[in-house]
């Protein structure tokens, strides 16, 4: 998905001399092909994240469209003030280049764990916040990102699938796709977790289960209608997202169905905020905290029978 | 740029001590003590040490400025306001409900304000974003920083530096107000900054160091920028906190207070004495 990403931006940057890349001495490999073709457009500015971001503001005061590219916390938490002041205040086109969604980098452990950011860029005053799940909607995002005039944040995993049939399915920024409709419940997920809630829309199918997948690829703005359509339909409503449970997705569904009278069972299935001290690669976590299609499909299962029962 | 001889220099600066006295007392507001310890560097600045022009403030051309310490932003409104960036009716509007300039500046690049501060240690990174960037557009523009000493702490500051050097960007000049007095005392006592100069040129910068309030020694240096050949340049301009009104001098109180009714009158006869000069 990265190196997708990157080719992207590289066909990009070759027209628009314009765009700059920066990065805090990060993403080996991945900025080959903009190096080659446009070296003066390419900066690594060291191991310093605060500084990339200043520099970058600065950068697009004087005109420029930027990129800022790091592993997750670093770029979304270590620079959060410079995030919050001289992206978000200044309300500039500094586009954030996230890398790390979740527990891509499994076995690195917590310092390297994308978890909390969502809920920190969503808090950030005209930020945007766009999650892509596959090759090709990743790199319809480096599309719709150039012409972006305001503060984006794009959160990347380490994904490598593609979509069905190889296309984009996001179509443009704030609008959700629905990728699969059921009668029974919504389920509406974020990045890396779109594909998980395919599978366990697929498995639920098998039981008798119509389950609706949402991928809910911008997390702000929301799409409130899509929520709200789904508040209308559905009595069981689902959020999946690789994130601490505080203030990702599933809250900001919440919000959405709090305010709308909804009435029926709402559940937001994420990383809880206290993790355990387990080791693995991110299918191995993913499982270990309920994230597997088989978990997620056993817990859509439990609650919708818990509920029906009562 | 016509020649502005010395002596108007200090009778800019003295009138702009009043109205920085006016704005804080009016409003009750702090920090007239790190206003007074850089008027004199913002009047160099503004009246002949940069190329910048209230009749053309969006000229791509101009040089930039960022006030990083932007809780003394009264001294820059004061001189913006002289320089012809700023009403009158702007500096009566300055932290007041409903009003037009707030105790921290907001970027506002018709009235002269490139950048939105108030939070330490961001200039210098914006600074170095800047002169970056001008230096991609071929643009002979330069960038003036003008941090606290405070804002050596952070570390931010320290990565812009080390950035700026590396890159060589000689459009870049910090100026640091280096009047020893943090919020909680002396800066020898707090994080001691000293030898200053030689931590520049450990990151390849240009220095020099220079009585801060003496237009002599600022338009001097203002005027033989850049110091070195392909390097930023610093000057640490020796500064003192509430200079020019004597009971404030190297008195932490006036980081915080507001005079009263006594001691406006009293800071008052002390600072029109200055405009007669």
């Amino acid at each position: 998905m990265r190196k997708a990403f990157y080719e992207k931006m590289a066909n990009i940057a070759a027209t628009d001399r314009n765009v700059y890349f920066l990065t805090a001495n990060l993403g080996y490999k991945f900025f080959d092909e903009i190096r080659s073709s446009c070296p003066d457009q390419f900066l690594d500015v060291g191991v310093a994240e605060q500084n990339m971001i200043g520099l970058a503001s600065g950068m697009a005061l004087c005109g420029k469209s930027v990129y800022c590219y790091s592993i997750i916390p670093f770029l979304t938490l270590r620079a959060c003030e410079q995030v919050r002041v001289d992206v978000c205040y200044h309300n500039l086109p500094v586009k954030l280049v996230g890398m790390g969604a979740g527990f891509t980098y499994g076995q690195e452990g917590f310092t390297h764990f994308g978890i909390e950011d969502m809920a920190v860029m969503r808090s950030m005053p005209g930020m945007t916040v766009v999650v892509p799940d596959t090759i090709e909607n990743a790199v319809r995002v480096a599309e719709l990102s150039v012409d972006f005039k305001a503060p984006l944040y794009i959160r990347l995993g380490l994904a490598g699938i593609h979509g069905a049939g190889n296309k984009a399915t996001l179509k443009a920024i704030g609008k959700a796709a629905v990728l699969r409709q059921g009668k029974d419940c919504a389920l509406i997920a974020i990045g890396n977790m779109v594909a998980v809630a395919a599978q366990a829309a697929e498995n639920l199918a098998a039981k008798g289960i119509g389950t609706s997948v949402i991928n809910m690829h911008t997390l702000k703005p929301l799409d409130e209608a899509a929520v709200l359509a789904c508040a209308k339909k559905y009595r069981f409503i689902f959020t999946l997202e690789e994130h601490s449970l505080q203030g990702g997705l599933g809250s900001a569904v919440a919000e959405v169905l709090a305010e709308s009278g909804f009435g029926g069972k709402f559940e937001r299935i994420a990383i809880p905020e206290k993790l355990d001290p387990v080791i693995g690669d991110a299918d191995y976590l993913w499982d270990h905290y309920g994230l597997s299609p088989d978990k997620v499909t056993k817990r859509l299962l439990n609650a919708i029978k818990k509920y029906q029962d009562r | 740029m016509a020649e502005i001889k010395p002596i108007k220099h200090d009778k800019i600066a003295a009138e702009v001590r009043c109205n920085v006295l006016d704005m804080i007392c009016r409003t009750k507001g702090p920090h007239i003590g790190p206003c007074y310890s850089c008027v004199d560097l913002l009047v160099g600045l503004y009246f002949g040490g940069m190329n910048v022009s209230p009749e053309n403030p969006e000229d791509p051309g101009r040089d930039r400025f960022i006030f990083s310490k932007g809780h003394a932003s009264p001294a820059l409104y004061a001189v913006l306001h002289r320089r012809g960036f700023l009403t009158a009716a702007d500096l009566d509007g300055f932290a007041v409900n409903g009003g037009t300039l707030q105790q921290h500046p907001d970027r506002n690049v018709k009235k002269g304000i490139e950048v939105s501060t108030g939070s330490l240690g961001h200039g210098p990174s914006l600074g170095a974003g800047m002169a970056y960037a001008i230096k991609k557009d071929k643009s002979s523009a330069r960038v003036f920083v003008l941090i606290s000493d405070g804002e050596l702490d952070e570390g931010s500051t320290w990565e812009a530096l080390l950035f700026a050097g590396h890159h060589r960007l000689d459009n870049l000049i910090l100026i640091v107000d280096y009047n020893r007095m943090h919020a909680l005392g002396p800066s020898k006592y707090t994080l001691d900054l000293d030898p200053l100069a030689d931590k520049f040129i450990a990151f390849n910068w240009g220095v020099k160091t220079i009585n801060g309030h003496s237009f002599k020694a600022i338009n001097k240096t203002l005027a033989g920028l850049p110091f070195a050949k392909n390097k930023p340049s610093v000057i640490v301009a020796e500064t003192v906190k509430g200079k020019n009104v004597s009971f404030m001098e190297n008195n932490l109180r006036w980081h915080y207070c507001c005079p009263d009714e006594a001691e406006r009158a009293c800071a008052c006869r002390e600072l029109e004495g200055g405009k007669k000069k």
